[in-house]
């Protein structure tokens, strides 16, 4: 079962990095520009131009990916935002995120960190099967702690139960 | 119908025999009464000045024996007459106000900021002296010598141990997102003296108590993940404990303060560990693909409690504290999470209910009954005092978190609210060792 999700997960993620390369094969080869920033690992070939792009690309700057109640399973929706960000990551072997999980209100405290973890872990093992390496992805929960909204009701829920994608070093 | 208007009536002479108090951090509303409690008349002691928060000693007895839900305190007005010692009380006038107990008092300056407080309880029906006694101390602590005469009081009429002279932990929250703050603090039993033990910029959660009442263990995550730190409150000095991969959370002192429980996931899920606090050696406890987390000691350490969805929705599981013989506990509700276990061990309160609505039930482990003891929708965190008599749980009204004491039978309840903010995860000290 578990295999089979991976299996599905890597094949969406590729379709969808397809279609992303794709559209960005049209662009020249990015200038060497000489920003001042350490560089900790040389950049592969890939779609991007740099961390700029983490701005300017419209997959790349939807960094939040929502979950259902007491679910951690990726939506298809979110397969395109899985597969750029993972594309991004395996351009840049320097790249870094934090995944944090996060969980609605409902439930005691404790138990919600487990589940903000479990969210962070798919979201890491679908990045991680889309072709970054593990030592890229760090995953964090928040639980019910950091929530984006206040009001008790799913129209508010629905946001607090999410996982965000944050970038700890760019490239 | 006749019951509830006297609870009513009762609630409305509670809430007024409540108004004078304020503290710094939390303020209290009793928010129900008990028209059965036992009538006391807490007589107005003499020569009482200069108790911190401007309520004498009398208004702090009253209110502690009021809250518990076992008695309640005859309300300022009705006091008639002020005898300050035995030989002073005309007994037919409190038999007339149908009063079951008396006590009379007064505060003795000793000089040098010590003072002296004397106190006397009688029986109305048959004027029996129960208790003659003294407490000495600072006159700064007036209210920490005001909560001992309650619980003297409180131990001679019901014969279990007072604990109003304790105190509790909670966390106070301010703000959201990047302006968020958050505070872990300790107070009096009744949320007065608010003291800060750590602030920070990141989520603190999950407060536990020492058995000695000297440090607490919390999870924190001011460096950027989860880590668990153990604090002297006295001193301040703390020292993290666990920072590994994943989640670092609940931590539970063992009752003779040599472990940790705690629920950690390296990164993968979380299940229950044992810390020895000597060597940092830690022991696996469960093993398992569900979340296991919130552990709690059985009063003599063989056994732990903990919250398991193992079976598909967060319920209560027991194991041995080495190990081994996991079972279910909680069979009531849709689902039960967070355990806190009674001084003796038959008791066990938890948040009880579905995803949606949720409230603090007491689970007899003798009878197997299940009783709810509170009202609101999203009810978590209990915490049973160190008599049982009572509980502490975090409860949601509005968009803000506050907290409740309750009696453990659910008559009484008193909300301790924070002037702006929220207040979260309460923790009911243990009996207090005096010096600290």
């Amino acid at each position: 079962m578990k295999t089979l999700r991976v299996l599905l997960t890597t094949v969406a993620a590729t379709a969808a990095l397809a279609a992303c390369s794709g559209k960005k094969a049209v662009k020249p080869p990015p200038p060497p520009v000489d920003n001042g920033a350490v560089t900790t690992a040389p950049a592969k070939s890939g779609p991007y131009s740099g961390p700029e792009d983490l701005d300017r690309d419209s997959c790349l700057r939807q960094r939040v990916i929502y979950f259902d109640l007491d679910k951690t399973e990726i939506h298809s929706e979110f397969q395109a935002q899985v597969a750029c960000h993972a594309a991004y990551l395996r351009q840049f072997p320097g790249a870094k995120v934090t995944l944090e999980g996060n969980a609605d209100e409902r439930g005691t405290r404790d138990y919600n960190q487990g589940l903000g973890e479990r969210r962070g872990n798919a979201v890491a093992s679908a990045i991680g099967a889309a072709g970054a390496s593990t030592s890229q992805l760090n995953v964090v929960s928040y639980g019910e702690e950091k929530p984006v909204c206040r009001e008790h009701n799913e129209g508010c829920w629905q946001k607090n139960r999410r996982v965000e994608i944050v970038y700890t070093s760019k490239q | 119908m006749q019951q509830r208007f006297l609870k009513w009536l009762a609630a409305f002479a509670l809430a007024l025999c409540a108004a004078p108090l304020f503290a710094q951090g939390l303020t209290l509303e009793i928010a129900n009464g008990n028209a059965s409690a036992i009538p006391i008349a807490v007589v107005p002691f003499a020569t009482q000045t200069g108790a911190p928060g401007d309520a004498s000693i009398s208004d702090i007895v009253g209110n502690d024996l009021n809250r518990c839900g076992q008695f309640r305190a005859l309300p300022k007005a009705d006091i008639v007459e002020s005898p300050t010692r035995g030989s002073e009380i005309k007994f037919p006038t409190w038999r007339l106000l149908k009063q079951d107990y008396i006590l009379v008092g007064r505060v003795v300056d000793q000089g040098a900021g010590e003072v002296k407080v004397e106190f006397e309880l009688y029986t109305v029906g048959d004027q029996k002296n129960l208790l003659s006694s003294m407490i000495a101390g600072q006159r700064s602590d007036l209210r920490g010598i005001a909560h001992r005469v309650a619980d003297a009081v409180y131990e001679k009429i019901t014969g279990v141990r007072g604990a109003f002279d304790t105190r509790i932990a909670y966390v106070t929250a301010r703000g959201i997102g990047n302006n968020a703050s958050y505070a872990l603090m300790v107070a009096d039993s009744d949320g007065y003296g608010p003291q800060q033990v750590v602030t920070s910029r990141q989520p603190l959660l999950s407060p536990a108590w020492s058995p000695d009442g000297r440090k607490l263990a919390y999870e924190s995550f001011e460096r950027g993940s989860s880590a668990i730190y153990i604090q002297d409150i006295g001193t301040g000095a703390r020292e993290v404990v666990s920072a590994r991969k994943g989640i670092n959370g609940a931590p539970a002192f063992s009752p003779d303060g040599s472990k940790l429980a705690l629920s950690l996931s390296n990164g993968v899920n979380p299940d229950i560990y044992v810390m020895d606090l000597g060597s940092r050696a830690l022991t696996q406890i469960t093993r398992n693909y569900a979340i296991d987390t919130e552990p709690v000691w059985s009063p003599d350490g063989s056994t732990l409690y903990f919250t398991s969805d193992r079976g598909g929705k967060p319920q209560i599981y027991q194991v041995a504290a080495g190990g081994g013989g996991e079972s279910r506990v909680t069979f009531a509700g849709d689902q039960n999470a967070k355990a806190t276990v009674s001084w003796d061990g038959k008791k066990i309160a938890m948040s009880q209910g579905n995803k949606n609505m949720y409230h603090i039930a007491v689970l007899d482990r003798a009878s197997g009954s299940n009783t709810p003891i509170s009202t609101g929708n999203f009810d978590e965190s209990p915490s049973f005092a160190p008599n049982a008599s009572m509980l502490l749980y975090a409860a949601t009204e509005g968009s803000r978190d506050v907290l409740y004491a309750v009696s453990t039978d659910g008559r009484v309840r008193q909300r301790l609210v924070l002037a702006d903010g929220d207040v979260r995860t309460p923790a009911w000290g243990p009996y207090r060792q005096r010096g600290q």
